[in-house]
């Protein structure tokens, strides 16, 4: 010790230090409390005027007040469930490697240990970053196909070349690929027409005589019908009258390239679309994951595992039988946090998908998204105050399916908390 | 779930006929190589960043009107100008920086009072009731305190009702922007404070109690054994949180997207609008800017600075963090 003594600093002075210390301590401690209230009294204030069952239903808006956000909520389950069947089973794994395979060997062991290195910085790093990541690893397969709008291998999508015919519908002439040249009309070529998708043969018209001479024909048979336009049956009717001159097209007719996604639809690369959104925020949440589960693991008493050893199990046989049921309370835990950590997350979504007007759901995983942050930063980096209050709404569906979260996994925190060993 | 004491027993009893042992070591080596896959998808993972950012990073030095001369050298950020482009990297760390700073005025004093009074203090009712509140905060998403930020703590600043000049008019002292630097700390410092605390909570729990205990019988008061016995004995730890801490905040992305602005520029006043590095790319990324320009190329750059000084700062932090947890357990 080579401070001054404290003997001269009166017994009065000192008590003094130790109650106002008391006063600052619980004023520091309470100023996260308020912070928390302020914060979410301002967010219920502003929001809960626009909260309301259409909004939960509605679509993204031009105006404030028929703006909704279930085009995001569904884009979040999407992604959040891409991510979670990604991401757990794999950080598990990981954690079961880290925690109960150490290796004797020297070099393994360093090997493993660089691994456990690498997670708790991968765990540091920003997730504007792993969006970055995300945009090279999944959007564009490291520059696969020279555009992201034309995928390298699809599957589950038909490519149409599709003319405009005299009765007012397409026909569409199925290509082998996206990449196919453009169909060159001829007569005999086949395609697809009408509400059944009958196959039809192209008749291209090259004298305009002739055209004017059937297309009278047609209006006649349309004029013909005796259903009204508005009345049931009127498609099935129009479609038999117009059957007999489907396919005449003028000879100078141009297609149009248009392609039917299934819905199991998929490509590489994944472009912008909700797979990609998910397998990132699988990167983001997975050092959590293992984080979390290596804890859990480690919880798990070691006199447990020499019992279970020593009875003749394997390793293997140990984790699934032994230690797995012993650390799987923990682990579900750390996996509920880390999904809800997901679902708020903004930034590597934001990288992968932009700013998008997205009125609807996602039909196939390769679609374009949007999800809850997304929307709610949209909302809130607009000018007009009306859409704050509506950002606002979506922070208060936002939060009460965070702290769902949140309870979910303190309920089976505390159900299942119980000593081992 | 089965419980846990006879777990194994049952298990394999109810396993039925043994397999041969040839079929059980090949499963156990299937199962090893598909741990071991997990384990390196975490090591292709870093590599890919680094390659990833690396490679763009690389393109966009190629590029002709960029050098890393000016990219180090110079102190003017303006990609956006048509014609007269300037790639100086300091302005955004100068913000990003400020930023951070600010938030670390408001995150470390209160994390670290909170923490000390946590571990020190605190009757384990009030523990019980502030640590999930924290918990809490700790969940909330960022871009919730970007709109905080942006809808309440600005405007307060703006208002500045507290110090109302004598004729009643508001008064906006520091000259305060609708964006300004000043608000998104408050906001990023907010968001550290959980992290702050529980972290230098961490590190008190870990001091022994023997320290406190011969403190204590040396007639100390509890003030003196908090701030000059268990405090310095954590620093190390304590140390270790507030990088941590930092680089959080370094990295915050939603926050200062919507509440700091777009004009990066070398400033200290926390009322100017800037720009931070995670503030840039967000605009990068979602403006029109053509996927192959320079500009769209030095958000790769500033990535890669990004996860350089967020990389240092963990690799720090958790190597003081590793070493103090060895003198004291």
């Amino acid at each position: 010790m080579n401070q001054r003594p404290q003997a001269y600093s009166s017994r009065r002075k000192r008590r003094i230090l130790d109650r106002s210390f008391v006063i600052v301590c619980v004023a520091a401690a309470s100023m996260s409390i308020v912070a928390l209230t302020v914060l979410i009294g301002a967010i219920l204030y502003q929001g809960m005027g626009h909260l309301d069952w259409a909004f939960l239903t509605g679509s993204p808006s031009r105006s404030a007040e028929k703006a909704g956000m279930l085009p995001a909520m569904v884009g979040s389950i999407y992604a959040c469930v891409i991510c979670a069947s990604v991401a757990i089973p794999l950080g598990i794994g990981t954690a079961i490697l880290l925690e109960e395979y150490r290796p004797k060997n020297r070099w393994l062991a360093k090997a493993h240990q660089f691994i456990q290195l690498n997670i708790t910085n991968l765990a540091g790093v920003p997730s504007v970053v792993y969006g970055i990541l995300g945009l090279t690893a999944f959007v564009s397969f490291f520059g696969v196909s020279s555009s992201v709008n034309e995928p390298a291998w699809e599957f589950g999508v038909s490519h149409y070349d599709e003319f405009f015919d005299m009765t007012g519908d397409y026909v569409s002439v199925p290509l082998s690929k996206r990449s196919s040249p453009t169909v060159e009309l001829r007569e005999g070529l086949q395609g697809y027409w009408g509400p059944q998708r009958e196959m039809v043969t192209l008749k291209p018209v090259e004298d305009p005589a002739r055209w004017k001479q059937v297309k009278q024909q047609f209006d006649e048979a349309i004029a013909a019908l005796t259903v009204q336009p508005d009345a049931p049956g009127y498609e099935q009717a129009h479609a038999a009258a117009a059957r007999p001159f489907a396919g005449y097209v003028r000879a100078s007719a141009q297609p149009i390239r248009t392609s039917e996604k299934a819905h199991w639809y998929v490509c590489i690369p994944f472009g912008r679309g909700v797979l990609a959104g998910g397998m990132t925020l699988m990167l983001v949440v997975l050092p959590i994951i293992i984080i979390s589960s290596q804890e859990s693991l480690r919880a798990v008493p070691n006199s447990l595992r020499h019992g279970t050893l020593a009875l003749g199990c394997t390793r293997w046989q140990m984790v699934w039988k032994m230690t797995l049921p012993s650390a799987i309370p923990g682990i579900m835990t750390g996996s509920i946090l880390a999904m809800s950590r997901a679902i708020g997350e903004a930034a590597p979504i934001l990288i992968i998908a932009g700013i998008v007007y997205i009125t609807f759901t996602p039909e196939h995983l390769m679609d374009d998204f949007t999800a809850m942050p997304l929307q709610i930063f949209d909302w809130a980096g607009r000018p007009q105050t009306a859409f704050h209050h509506v950002a606002a709404s979506g922070i208060i569906v936002l939060l009460a399916v965070l702290l769902s979260f949140n309870a979910l996994a303190v309920i089976i925190r505390q159900k299942t908390q119980k000593p081992l060993g | 779930m089965a419980t846990i004491s006879s777990t194994p027993m049952n298990a394999l009893l109810a396993q039925g006929k043994p397999r041969s042992r040839r079929a059980v070591r090949v499963q156990e080596w299937f199962i090893m190589a598909a741990l071991a896959g997990c384990g390196i998808f975490s090591l292709a993972t870093t590599v890919t960043i680094i390659y990833a950012l690396s490679i763009e990073t690389f393109h966009f030095f190629q590029m002709e009107d960029v050098s890393l001369g000016e990219f180090f050298g110079t102190f003017t950020w303006s990609p956006l100008l048509g014609a007269e482009k300037h790639f100086g990297i300091w302005p955004l760390i100068n913000d990003t920086l400020l930023v951070a700073g600010v938030a670390m005025v408001v995150a470390l004093p209160l994390g670290l009072i909170t923490a000390i009074w946590l571990s020190e203090y605190a009757h384990p009712v009030l523990r019980a009731i502030l640590k999930p509140i924290l918990e809490v905060l700790a969940g909330i998403p960022t871009v919730v305190f970007g709109f905080f930020a942006l809808t309440f703590i600005t405007p307060n600043l703006l208002r500045w009702e507290w110090w109302r000049s004598a004729s009643g008019e508001p008064m906006n002292p520091l000259g305060f922007g609708t964006y300004n630097a000043m608000s998104a700390g408050i906001a990023v410092g907010i968001m550290c404070l959980p992290i702050v605390t529980s972290l230098t909570e961490d590190a008190l729990r870990a001091v022994p109690r023997s320290l406190r205990e011969g403190a204590y019988g040396l007639g100390a008061t509890r003030f003196e054994v908090s701030v000059k016995v268990v405090t310095p004995a954590a620093l190390s730890g304590i140390i270790a949180a507030f990088l941590l801490a930092i680089a959080r905040a370094v990295g915050e992305t939603m926050i200062v997207a919507l509440a700091a602005g777009n004009t990066p520029k070398m400033t200290l006043n926390p009322a100017e609008e800037v720009q931070t590095m995670t503030g840039y790319m967000v605009m990068i990324f979602l403006g029109d800017a053509s996927n192959f320009g320079p500009e769209y190329l030095s958000s790769y750059a500033v990535a890669a600075m990004l996860f350089l000084m967020t990389f240092l700062l963990t690799v720090i932090g958790h190597r003081i963090r590793v070493k103090y947890r060895q003198v004291y357990e």
